[in-house]
């Protein structure tokens, strides 16, 4: 019996470690492609040039590394006052039923495939931005609504576990000492949730940073440095899917060196978002 | 004496559960009452009537009349934080808030609008020594409430509940779980702030309720079986429960 036991955690933890093994090489041979080009080339001249023109040799991705972040930052920028709201509204003063019901719709969000998000943004927005604000309707500004809709289950499913985490015993305290609800869920209640939320918001800009399809669909792709929210801008993921195709030699080696770029940016917001919830624990 | 508050055919459900059924009592001003009772016979309930604590509960349903001071507390218009205020309550598990000691105590009268620094220090003083903790935390006001022990945490809970200056405290069983000594520091308490507070102490202990209660309920399944005085009630019981209950020969 014993044995038998022995024998299946042995075979678990076989799976358990492939799977780091599986992801281990996929680090490794992304290193292997990408690396050489780098080295090459200086991290400076990589990270810091804004020149992309493979066919004269250049691989600069500073004009994508700065898509990405101003696509990301609008993201959140649309998503946190809706997710906030949304959370708050949902774990403070909707019934437990309501919030069963609508908790796991909002969660369904996440589950629409990123070509629809793609599909609504060039569909409605384009119009929209085109008609009232000008430009063609690519650009950072409708990247930026979509992907703050597409990270908003992300993270308003976590905050709303946050707030429900909160002691029951912190209201009842607020209130009988004469706060408000409003008082109770600003003064105590988002205090005590803070480390949570926040890294809900770090697995958010995860998300969006590593969007593709729908970017890819709404972004406009041009490898330029943009001067308002109504430029079309190109993001790190969509400079690798949309150049992967024919890429040769030293393009196809930039592509790979701009996933490690990418790879390293989720690892550090993984480890981020991890540390804050386990130091949110210990509290 | 007269009478502070007035409870007039009370009942309370949640859902269709009948949890307080049809209770009549008055409650006099700067007496401690206390209300004793087998577990779920609806006392922490009664008492969450009284302060309006259950409301947050969406499934409640309540009927009857509260009077404090004269005043119907279930009347609209009549605003939650301000019933809070002028009635206390200190539950069953002490919980400070995530914040230091002297926060602790100033949260609600700073929500009231006290900034006043000089104030607020005073009330701080005067609510810990009122709640006879003054001298094992007046030097270390600014560390985590969190952090004391039990029974300190307790006292920390009653003095945050005094800073509001109320005129009815609730307590719901202040001392389960705590060491005898710590109980006799809180009751000690409660005998100084009945001078100026009325009280409501539900416990588990009858000897408690014997040694500080000068009037006695004893709940049952949400009936209220009997009331009277201290000595009446643990002397001669009217009701074959009461003393049942009383004698420890219960259920
Ligand atoms: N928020 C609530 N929702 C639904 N039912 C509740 C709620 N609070 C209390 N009850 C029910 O009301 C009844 C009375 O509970 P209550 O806590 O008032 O009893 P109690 O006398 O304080 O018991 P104890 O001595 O164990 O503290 C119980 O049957 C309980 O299940
Ligand atoms: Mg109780």
């Amino acid at each position: 019996m014993k044995s038998r036991e022995n024998l299946i955690q042995f075979g678990l933890l076989i799976i358990a470690l492939s799977t780091i093994v599986i992801l281990l090489l996929i680090a490794l041979f992304i290193l292997k492609e990408g690396l050489p080009i780098i080295l090459r080339v200086g991290i400076k001249g990589f990270i810091c040039s804004t020149h992309w023109s493979p066919q004269q040799g250049q691989f600069g991705i500073l004009a994508m590394i700065i898509g990405t972040a101003w696509i990301t930052a609008g993201a959140i920028l649309v998503s946190l006052p809706l997710s906030l709201s949304c959370a708050i509204y949902l774990s403070e003063f909707s019934t437990p039923k309501v919030r069963g019901t609508l908790k796991p719709i909002i969660e369904l969000l996440a589950g629409i495939p990123s070509v629809v998000y793609g599909f609504m943004g060039m569909v409605i927005l384009f119009p929209l931005i085109r008609n009232y604000l000008g430009g063609a309707g690519p650009s950072i500004l409708t990247a930026s609504v979509i992907l703050g809709i597409m990270i908003l289950p992300t993270i308003t499913s976590i905050a709303i576990d946050s707030l429900q985490a909160v002691p029951h015993s912190y209201r009842e305290g607020s209130l009988s000492l004469g706060a408000t609800r409003w008082q109770t869920i600003r003064m105590v209640i988002l205090p005590a949730a803070k480390t949570g939320i926040l890294s809900g918001i770090i697995l958010g800009i995860g998300r969006a940073v590593g969007e593709t399809m729908a970017v890819i669909m709404i972004a406009g792709n041009s490898v330029i440095i943009p001067k308002s929210l109504l430029d079309p801008v190109r993001t790190l993921t969509a400079n690798i899917a949309l150049e992967m195709n024919y890429a040769t030699g030293d393009h196809r080696q930039a592509l790979f060196a701009t996933g490690i770029v990418l790879f390293i940016t989720i690892i550090i917001l993984n480890i981020i978002a991890h540390t804050i919830a386990r130091g949110g624990v210990e509290k | 004496m007269e009478d502070k508050i007035i409870i007039k055919d009370l009942n309370l459900y949640f859902d269709t559960h009948h949890v307080l059924k049809s209770i009549n009592l008055n409650i006099k001003a700067n007496e401690i009452l206390s209300i004793i009772g087998p577990a779920n016979s609806g006392k922490t309930s009664f008492l969450r009537t009284l302060n309006r604590l259950n409301d947050i509960t969406s499934a409640v349903k309540i009927s009857g009349e509260i009077l404090l001071d004269g005043m119907d507390i279930y009347k609209k218009g009549i605003s939650l934080p301000w019933l809070r205020r002028k009635v206390g309550m200190v539950f069953a598990l002490p919980v400070p808030l995530p914040r230091s000691i002297f926060e602790n105590i100033v949260y609600g009268p700073r929500l009231n609008g006290v900034t006043s620094k000089d104030r607020l220090e005073e009330l701080v003083e005067k609510t810990l020594k009122s709640a006879f903790l003054w001298d094992e935390v007046k030097d270390r006001l600014h560390t985590s409430g969190t952090k004391l022990s039990g029974g300190q945490q307790q006292r920390l809970c009653i003095a945050r509940s005094l800073a509001l200056e109320p005129e009815v405290i609730l307590l719901d069983e202040p001392c389960s779980g705590l060491d005898p000594l710590s109980t006799s520091k809180i009751e000690e308490a409660l005998y100084e702030l009945k001078k100026q507070y009325t009280i409501v102490l539900v416990t588990n202990n009858t000897k408690q309720a014997a040694r500080v209660g000068d009037n006695v309920a004893f709940f049952l399944m949400g009936d209220m079986i009997e009331y009277g005085s201290s000595e009446h009630i643990f002397t001669v019981p009217n009701d074959k429960r009461t003393e049942d209950y009383i004698t420890g020969r219960f259920g």
